[in-house]
């Protein structure tokens, strides 16, 4: 295939001419994926009788086990008839994605030191006036981190699904979709300028609404994948306002040209401050914080290995990766920092509180997610973007590899009711108990992934949550965003606050965590009798990738080890890595003064102490030999009850936001406007006028002679008249 | 030519006025035949006017033509179809549609006289004094006009065919 | 005298329309439709008397088509009466519709 590649004048950039050239492989892979995944789906996977699976609703749908040798006449008969070449083909673009990924990457290293990005222009997509965007690709060192991120983590999803969604009928439409999904991340990461990294945010929307309402016979999953665009679309609007101001203001769209035109921006200005808090009103949507999270939780009806991939390591990061990549625009407003970063601690603290209280294993995890995405908020707030992107990297390992595991319990569970005919709910922890016997290996590397998130020393939470905290206080200390107010608040107060909001929240994390883990695997089972027997350990092709996550979560830590704690490796690889993208924006809210070491210690120690002592808590306050299966579960009462209700967000947006809307819609929209005036006024009432003019016609048209006369007479009368008065 | 005589001038007015009124009566008349008889009053009267304005072959052909041949068809169908009697036919409209259709006529009589009064010239020019009117109309008739009245005459004979067809009856 | 000759054939077509607006017997109708022809001959003829003989003319072949006119008109009154055994106008409705 041959591209106009439009490049840059001057010298050219060293990766030019290298395998970097294939840049736009990388989501063509996926995409061809989804085109025969795609194609594949059309044919049905059976032909219904009667009896039709989806007539009897199956709860929230997870996976079904066929089990050997079942008589379930409820049940489709088998598999997709095209199963197998989608099981091979799905992983398969995925790896190869992966691979080209590599290849690239290390084409990169050998490249040296990369100041400025490799720039693909691929063909003149909008040029409109003095409007030029063109659809653009955009690799340096940011991006790449990305797309290791999606690709490795994605491949290990892509394997996980073809054991997990093995029995699905939708088995193609569902590595569709999963293919797709991929497609659009990889085009919002690489994307070059605001409106190609927003053509990939659509879309990224999109699959996730396909994949949440994956099981759309049953409508309440219809609806979690309905209110997750919704509430996104609510959020894209802040997004394209964002674009709007920076095109009339700088009348630049690409990340270069608007690096280049940032100086004239005012330092703290209204305008730099309103453009960063509408992306960041994009970002509350794509990654669910305060106000616009409440479709993640619910987003957990959708198969378990898409909550893996999309709400825990790739789509809801979005957010993050648009801050660090708008790092030039957030360095310039450092009360849009100030307030991502109270956004981030508030999200934090309210999500791990509500944590603490689910009961579905999924929901503790959505949680979780929506806590941590605050963490990484905090740290791109703070203008620490790199660390940000560390964290980010990190959470994808362990979350990823959390949900994946519940998912594995969850399969187990399933396969458990589904030989008893029994229909609990396979989510919830007060159903489960004591499978730590049962499935020896996922309980071992769920404990790698606990600890990680946790914050134990060494493994990968530790560090990058660490940082974190330590970046906050170094700003707090003496940067531009101490310096800042925030609604009349010193700045340094604020971020010290933050600091205290963002330490609370770790102990209640491993707190919540720890207790996830105790009502899971440990303690008595709750399961029943009949169904104890038939727990067992997942197949090796859903295990097999939990090992790398794990692998991944201990280690990944490693690859941003701070200044103190140098002895264990090389320091700061990563954020040596990502200077040349985000280096500048970072010196600019920077810190005055780095912390001691002394303080450094200090930091450390405090973090672990908490971290410990809420699993000690965990430990030693939760009885699971105490609780009862959900069935017999009596209603919690007191805070307990608004923690397990959500604090009753949903029902508060629902009396705020969406009743009026829709009894407004009903009244004013549909009966005032589109029945009365569209309906009435325009067609009904054309439609009289014409059969008003038809009447008039009818009474000129009677046969009757004398009347012709008349009109004749009247004719006269009006042409002399004319004349008369011309 | 000097102002006309006041001979000409009482004459020309009572034969105008009798016309007038003769058409008056004419659309009033209830009786079909009665008005038929004042509508050959009223031709006998623009008859005269047309002879005293200097259309003497004109006036002779009205009688002979409008009055003497036209009319008289019009009543043999009267009387063909035995209309004759008064009483049998309303024909005259209600009050309603009479009174609607003088404020029409009024209307229409008040633009026609606003357009002469704007549109024909103060002073009217002295016409020319013709030796031989019949000369004079033939002239142009049968020179100028010649195609016209070769097509009347096949209108004539249209009319005539026609006329015979559509009153025939059906044997 | 052009004028008033001018005036009364204005007035003796307004009468001729007042009649056919009026009367319902189609044949009196078509008598009234020869009172406004006979007007308009009369404002011919007074023009005439300006603009030369060409009026006269006309005249004739008004005449002349009226002529015809009225010999066809009333044989299809003769057919329609046939028909409806009446001339009442507000039978021949035909062309409604």
């Amino acid at each position: 295939m041959h591209f106009a590649l439009l490049q840059a004048l001057g010298p050219p950039h060293p990766l030019a001419g290298t395998i970097a050239d294939k840049l736009w492989l990388l989501p063509l892979l996926p995409l061809a994926g989804f085109v025969i995944n795609g194609l594949l789906s059309l044919r049905a996977a059976y032909h219904p009788g009667p009896a039709d699976p989806f007539a009897a609703g199956h709860g929230e749908g997870d996976a079904h086990a066929s089990g050997a040798g079942h008589d379930d006449a409820h049940h489709a008969p088998a598999r997709h008839p095209f199963a197998a070449a989608v099981s091979v083909i799905g992983p398969a673009v995925l790896i190869a994605a992966f691979g080209l990924a590599a290849a690239i990457w290390m084409a990169m290293l050998g490249a040296g030191d990369l100041a400025a990005p490799y720039v693909e222009r691929y063909y003149a997509w909008i040029p409109v006036g003095a409007l030029n965007i063109d659809f653009a690709f955009q690799l340096d060192q940011l991006s790449m981190v990305m797309v290791l991120v999606i690709t490795g983590v994605g491949a290990l999803i892509h394997v996980f699904s073809v054991g997990y969604m093995r029995d699905d009928p939708g088995y193609p439409r569902y590595f569709a979709y999963l293919n797709l999904f991929v497609a659009f991340m990889l085009v919002l990461v690489l994307g070059a300028s605001y409106p190609v990294m927003f053509i990939g945010w659509e879309g990224v929307g999109l699959c996730s609404y396909l994949l949440i309402g994956y099981w759309y016979s049953d409508k309440a999953n219809a609806d979690a994948g309905k209110k997750a665009f919704i509430v996104n679309r609510i959020g894209d609007f802040g997004f394209l306002v964002a674009m709007f101001l920076l095109w009339a203001n700088l009348h630049a769209l690409d990340f270069a040209g608007i690096q280049a035109n940032a100086s004239q921006l005012a330092f703290g200005g209204p305008l730099v401050t309103t453009i960063c808090l509408f992306f960041f009103l994009g970002c509350t949507g794509k990654s669910a914080q305060i106000p616009l999270y409440v479709w993640l939780p619910d987003a957990m009806a959708g198969p378990t290995p898409v909550s893996a991939l999309i709400h825990a390591a790739t789509m809801v990061t979005a957010g993050v990766y648009l801050i660090a990549r708008s790092g030039f625009l957030f360095a310039l407003a450092p009360v849009a920092g100030l307030t991502v970063a109270v956004v981030g601690a508030a999200t934090a603290l309210f999500a791990a509180t509500i944590g603490l209280k689910q009961w579905d294993i999924k929901k503790v995890l959505a949680y979780s997610t929506v806590s941590q995405l605050g963490f990484m908020f905090i740290a791109v707030g703070v203008g620490a973007y790199a660390t940000g992107i560390f964290h980010l990297f990190t959470h994808a390992f362990f979350k990823a590899l959390l949900f994946l595991g519940s998912g594995s319990v969850i399969y187990a569970m399933h396969a458990a009711y589904h030989h008893t005919g029994k229909h609990d709910d396979a989510q919830d922890m007060r159903n489960m108990g004591g499978l730590a016997s049962r499935m020896r290996v996922t309980v071992v590397l769920m404990w790698v992934a606990t600890l990680a998130i946790a914050g134990i020393p060494l493994f990968a939470g530790f560090f990058s949550k660490d940082e974190i905290l330590g970046k906050v206080l170094e700003r707090a200390a003496g940067s531009s965003l101490a310096g800042a107010a925030w609604l009349g608040i010193p700045g340094s107060a604020v971020l010290r606050a933050v600091y205290v909001v963002a330490l609370a929240t770790a102990l209640l994390t491993a707190v919540y965590m720890t207790r996830l883990m105790l009502y899971t695997f440990h303690g008595p089972n709750r399961t029943g009798e009949a169904e104890r027997e038939q727990l067992h350990e997942a197949p090796w092709i859903m295990t097999a990738p939990l090992v790398v996550l794990a692998a991944l979560s201990a280690v990944g830590g490693w690859l941003n080890i701070p200044d103190v704690l140098g002895g264990l490796g090389p320091v700061h690889v990563l954020g040596r890595w990502l200077e040349p993208v985000t280096g500048a924006a970072t010196n600019l809210v920077g810190a005055e003064a780095a912390v001691p070491a002394s303080t450094e210690w200090g930091l450390i120690a405090t973090a672990v102490v908490v971290a410990l002592g809420g699993m000690a808590f965990a430990f030693l306050r939760l009885k699971p030999a105490a609780l009862v299966p959900k069935a017999a579960m009596p209603p919690a009462t007191g805070f307990a009850r608004v923690l397990e209700n959500k604090y009753y967000v949903d029902e508060l947006y629902d009396r705020v936001v969406v009743t009026p809307v829709v009894e407004g819609s009903r009244t004013v929209l549909w009966t005032g406007v589109d029945k009365g005036i569209i309906d009435g006024l325009f067609v009904n009432g054309s439609a009289l006028l014409a059969r008003a003019v038809g009447w008039i016609g009818s009474k000129l048209q009677t046969g009757q002679l004398g009347e012709y006369a008349w009109a004749l007479a009247l004719g006269v009368l009006a042409v002399l008249g004319a004349l008369t008065l011309r | 030519m000097a102002s006309p005589g006041l001979f000409y001038q009482f004459h020309f007015y009572l034969f105008g006025l009798l016309a007038v009124g003769g058409s008056l009566l004419f659309v009033t008349r209830r009786s079909p035949v009665a008005a038929a008889m004042w509508l050959v009053n009223v031709m006998f009267c623009i008859s005269a006017l047309f002879v005293m304005l200097d259309a003497q072959f004109i006036g002779a052909i009205q009688v002979l033509v409008y009055a003497g041949a036209i009319m008289v068809v019009f009543l043999f169908v009267v009387m063909l179809l035995n209309l004759g009697h008064p009483s049998e036919i309303v024909d005259l409209r209600g009050n309603g549609t009479r009174i609607t259709a003088g404020i029409v006529g009024i209307a229409m009589l008040a633009e026609v006289l606003v357009l002469l009064k704007v549109r024909l010239p103060a002073v009217l020019p002295a016409p020319a004094e013709t030796a031989n009117v019949t000369t004079a109309i033939a002239e142009p008739l049968f020179r100028q006009y010649l195609l016209p009245f070769e097509l009347t005459s096949v209108l004539l004979l249209a009319a005539i065919v026609g006329a015979v067809v559509l009153a025939k009856r059906r044997v | 005298m052009i004028d008033v000759a001018l005036f009364f054939s204005a007035v003796i077509f307004v009468i001729g329309v007042i009649g056919v607006l009026t009367r319902r017997n189609a044949i009196l109708i078509f008598m009234c439709v020869e009172l406004m022809l006979n007007a308009v001959n009369l404002s011919f003829v007074a023009f005439s008397r300006l603009h030369g003989v060409a009026g006269q003319v006309f005249v004739i072949f008004v005449m002349t088509v009226a002529a015809a006119e009225a010999a066809v008109g009333l044989a299809i009154v003769i057919s329609i009466f046939r028909h409806y055994e009446s001339v009442d106008l507000r039978n021949i409705n035909l062309l409604k519709g």
